[in-house]
């Protein structure tokens, strides 16, 4: 059975990649989507302080992220959830969805932490600090809005309701962030770093077990 | 216990005593701080503790309600997170009013109002999703998913964050108590008064929630029935 729903798993993510792939709709569509908003930052800005260019990676991570996780569970329509219910279960299917966006989140974390550093300029210090903290926060982030997506897929009314739902509640991860992000543009330590860090983590385990435990209520209809 | 009689006379008594001991009580004198305002602790206060009382008891709810899917226990945790939005906006409110005397302006962008604002903005994105939908089956259980999962992650990072950081309020980083309150600006006399008045404002809110749930099974009872 545990091999059994390990292979499920595998055999979703991969579908999901394939689907990317042959589509290339979601990852150009994002990209650009990051391009864009970086360069319109850049002609507004030119090369902003540390705080500013801290607060403004993470904002745009948000909205990243809320372009490239809602669209999700929008491909998928009824009659094939059907289908992927009756050959892999609730359980696999949103472990899936959810190792899929944090994969895809994680990419985009990284792609906009390059044209940063291209057109803002680079106040960072630490800079392999700040690729760590950046991939923590893009896996925060892509799980709480997967979650969040598949709550609104069911209440239909998509983008508005994530923007409502997702907001308030990814605030304080996005405080936290802020502030460890914080450590890589100075060499001095902060102090309670690591238990943000901590923190962060746990919120992280908490998301990924609430949605194996919630997602079946979702899910049938 | 919601049919008997005695905890409402209760509630009554205690909160009769906090209103009139709550002007009258003897405060400690703080070089200067505080003065009088400090009782608003009496008040300010014991909102956040019904509120957070009845998000824990709405969140019970919902996961019973997941568990049973009886209608009932729906209408329990919407009228549960009702009342805690209502005594959480009250908080704020008389909260924006102390803040206005003790740091000269309502809202200061403290770490506290601030995980406070986004708790209310939770829950009203909590009644918003509810009003999205028309399956009432599809309803309940979508919002009972979402009022567990929002509480899951809210409560540790009020409970936690503004520990970490710097706050005007008591019991952040550097400066002294829990974030209820500091135990060196309060007297014995204050905590005679403080203790009864959130056990009643706790017992008014589930009061009031009573009331609510009470109305809202005979409005669907009736609406049955049609």
């Amino acid at each position: 059975m545990q091999s059994n729903s390990y292979r499920h798993i595998i055999t979703l993510i991969k579908k999901d990649l394939l689907l990317e792939i042959r589509q290339q709709y979601t990852f150009y569509g994002v990209l650009l989507y990051v391009a864009s908003t970086i360069f319109v930052v850049y002609l507004t800005m030119g090369e902003p302080e540390e705080t500013v260019w801290n607060a403004l990676f993470w904002v745009i991570q948000l909205f990243v992220c809320v372009n490239a996780v809602a669209k999700s569970f929008l491909q998928d329509s009824k009659g094939r959830m059907l289908y992927y219910y009756s050959i892999a279960g609730a359980r696999d299917y949103i472990l899936s969805k959810l190792i899929f966006n944090a994969l895809l989140m994680m990419s985009m974390t990284l792609l906009s932490l390059f044209v940063f550093t291209m057109l803002l300029g680079n106040p960072l210090i630490n800079i392999f600090q700040f690729i760590g903290i950046s991939l923590l926060g893009a896996l925060g982030l892509s799980f709480i809005f997967t979650f969040l997506a598949a709550i609104a897929a069911k209440a239909q009314q998509q983008a508005a309701l994530m923007a409502i739902m997702g907001f308030p509640i990814i605030i304080p991860q996005l405080l936290l962030l802020g502030k460890i992000a914080k450590s890589a543009f100075s060499s001095v330590v902060q102090a309670g770093l690591w238990q943000m860090v901590l923190l962060l983590v746990g919120l992280d385990l908490l998301i990924i077990l609430l949605a194996i435990i919630l997602f079946p209520f979702l899910w049938k209809d | 216990m919601i049919r008997k009689n005695w905890w409402k006379l209760l509630c009554f008594a205690l909160l009769m005593y906090t209103c009139i001991m709550g002007f009258m009580v003897k405060i400690p004198v703080l070089d200067g701080r505080m003065q009088q305002s400090i009782r608003n602790l009496f008040f300010h206060v014991p909102m956040w503790f019904a509120m957070q009382t009845l998000f824990c008891i709405s969140v019970f709810y919902a996961v019973r309600f997941l568990r049973s899917q009886n209608p009932v226990d729906d209408y329990y945790s919407l009228e549960f997170a009702r009342t805690g939005l209502v005594f959480g906006i009250l908080g704020i409110v008389t909260g924006a009013i102390w803040a206005n005397y003790q740091w000269g302006k309502p809202w200061s962008g403290d770490p506290k109002q601030n995980g406070a604002a986004i708790a209310l903005l939770i829950y009203m994105a909590y009644f918003v999703l509810r009003g999205s939908m028309n399956d009432l089956d599809k309803r309940s259980r979508i919002s009972a998913v979402y009022n567990i999962f929002a509480f899951a992650m809210l409560f540790p990072t009020i409970w936690i964050l503004p520990r970490l950081t710097e706050s005007l309020h008591p019991g952040g980083q550097g400066s002294e108590g829990n974030p209820a309150l500091n135990p060196n600006d309060t007297s014995p006399e204050m905590e005679m008064v403080f203790l009864p008045a959130i056990i009643g404002w706790i017992l008014l809110s589930l009061w009031i929630t009573s009331l609510r749930i009470r109305l809202r099974i005979i409005t669907e009872k009736k609406l049955a029935h049609e």
